[in-house]
């Protein structure tokens, strides 16, 4: 679903992304991890075009990353992404917020918009709050509602960019939760975070990043039992 | 001196004709300036590298000049250049357009900043162009954080209508300089003159700081 191909990224001379070769198939779990600058949440940004990849190629469903705008857009209505701040729009209710996919990407009829959107405000357990304004919400409310927002756009992978690192440690769970939903339901998740329980418990693959390398790519249960390196190990010693 | 309040009786006529004629220019330039600093604004935020150039020569040129000689320029000198003729009136809403046009563009620049990248970002994750996302998450923003920059510079296009009494046109101030030179009584005409500016501008002070509360996000 997700394939890199020698993909590369850097700004200036910086090199972000070494090149990278990498796919993530449907229904699976890729949960990122790697010290602040070791090139995560570039290398999720590449899959969506919000980072232009300066080498290689990258595929998202069979189209490229580096193909016309309307490409790109498609790529984009397939990918929902959540972001670290959250980005819901200041200006516009809970509801209208997970509306608003609906109504300008899936052209839907306003009142189908928002029985959409109910909806999906339900599944991450914010219906009575459908007409708060971001500001009136905490965290980990706006977060879930950031996630129903992507999930309006019905997309058939999800891009996690951090999305409890903003939040404070008693709100990450209600997140987490929903993520974990997700996850069960069979989406294709593409999540970079520090949360290690939730790489243990809900990731089917755990991707180790340093210095914008994949250093160790496998299942986590059995990476994070016995780290085979010791680096990795010393990682997993900060974060825990 | 003993202040005649009939005099403030007699002159009203003519000085609300006048007003006519500084309302007239004023909702042409609000509007036409509005447009412009729009167009320019845009330009320098986002404009490739003409467009951009563009919208800077044209902000730097009005802003480092007066008002005064620009509209002088415009109705004495455009002629001879360009061979049109065009009326004081003309020449008078040409001018306030062009000119707060540049002030508006540098205020939408800055409104269009302000927007953070990342709700861009947001929009443009789910699928939509950048045109769209402008237009439906970017511009409902700006428009909000630019009011009370926009309120203060469209006061000014109310109060600059004064400057065309240069080139003659009848508006209220140039009304009431011809009011005055047939009776003499000057602290009559001025209050009046000053009084009649201060409510028109008042108004649209108010009006302003109402859909500023309209607006205002919780």
């Amino acid at each position: 679903m997700i394939e890199f191909r020698q993909t590369t990224k850097s700004f200036g001379d910086h090199v972000v992304l070494q090149p990278t070769e990498l796919s993530v198939k449907s229904g699976e779990v890729a949960v990122i991890i790697g010290p602040s600058g070791s090139g995560k949440s570039t290398m999720l940004r590449c899959v969506n075009a919000l980072e232009k990849i300066n080498g290689g190629d990258l595929l998202v469903n069979g189209i490229s990353v580096l193909g016309s705008p309307a490409d790109v857009r498609q790529i984009r209505r397939q990918a929902g992404m959540v972001f670290q701040q959250f980005n819901l729009f200041p200006n516009l209710t809970a509801l209208q917020n997970v509306m608003f996919g609906s109504i300008r990407v899936k052209k839907y009829s306003k009142s189908e918009a928002q029985e959409v959107a109910e909806t999906l405000l339900g599944k991450v357990g914010l219906f009575e709050r459908k007409n708060h304004y971001p500001s009136q919400l905490s965290g980990g409310q706006q977060q879930r509602v950031a996630i129903a927002r992507a999930l309006a756009v019905q997309p058939r992978l999800m891009l996690f960019d951090e999305p409890t690192s903003a939040l404070d440690p008693e709100l990450r769970q209600e997140v987490m939760k929903v993520m974990q939903t997700l996850a069960t339901e069979g989406m294709t998740m593409m999540v970079v975070t520090h949360e290690m329980h939730f790489a243990r418990q809900v990731g089917s693959r755990l991707i180790f990043m340093e210095d914008g390398r994949v250093i160790h790519d496998g299942e986590p249960a059995a990476l994070l039992s016995s780290p085979p390196s010791e680096r990795f190990h010393n990682f997993l010693r900060h974060v825990q | 001196m003993n202040f005649d309040w009939s005099v403030l009786i007699s002159a009203f006529p003519d000085l609300m004709q006048g007003l006519q004629v500084t309302l007239l220019i004023a909702f042409s330039g609000l509007a036409g300036g509005i447009v412009f600093g729009v167009v320019a604004g845009v330009a320098l935020e986002y404009g490739g590298r003409i467009s951009n150039a563009l919208a800077h020569v044209y902000v730097a040129l009005i802003r480092g000049t007066p008002i005064v000689v620009q509209v002088m320029f415009i109705f004495f000198a455009l002629p001879l250049i360009a061979g049109i003729r065009i009326s004081s009136i003309d020449a008078a809403i040409i001018t306030i357009i062009i000119n707060s046009g540049a002030y508006n563009a540098e205020i939408i620049r800055g409104a269009l900043n302000s927007v953070p990248i990342g709700i861009q970002e947001a929009g443009l994750a789910m699928g939509l162009s950048f045109p769209a996302v402008l237009a439906h998450i970017i511009a409902p923003l700006a428009f909000r954080r630019s009011l009370p920059a926009m309120g203060n510079q469209l006061v000014n296009v109310v109060k600059d209508t004064s400057i065309f009494i240069v080139i003659g046109v009848g508006e209220l101030t140039r009304r009431g300089q011809e009011v005055m030179a047939e009776n003499f009584r000057s602290v009559e005409i001025w209050s009046e003159v000053a009084a009649i500016y201060f409510v028109v501008i008042s108004a649209f002070a108010l009006g302003l700081r109402l859909l500023e509360r309209r607006v205002r996000l919780p």
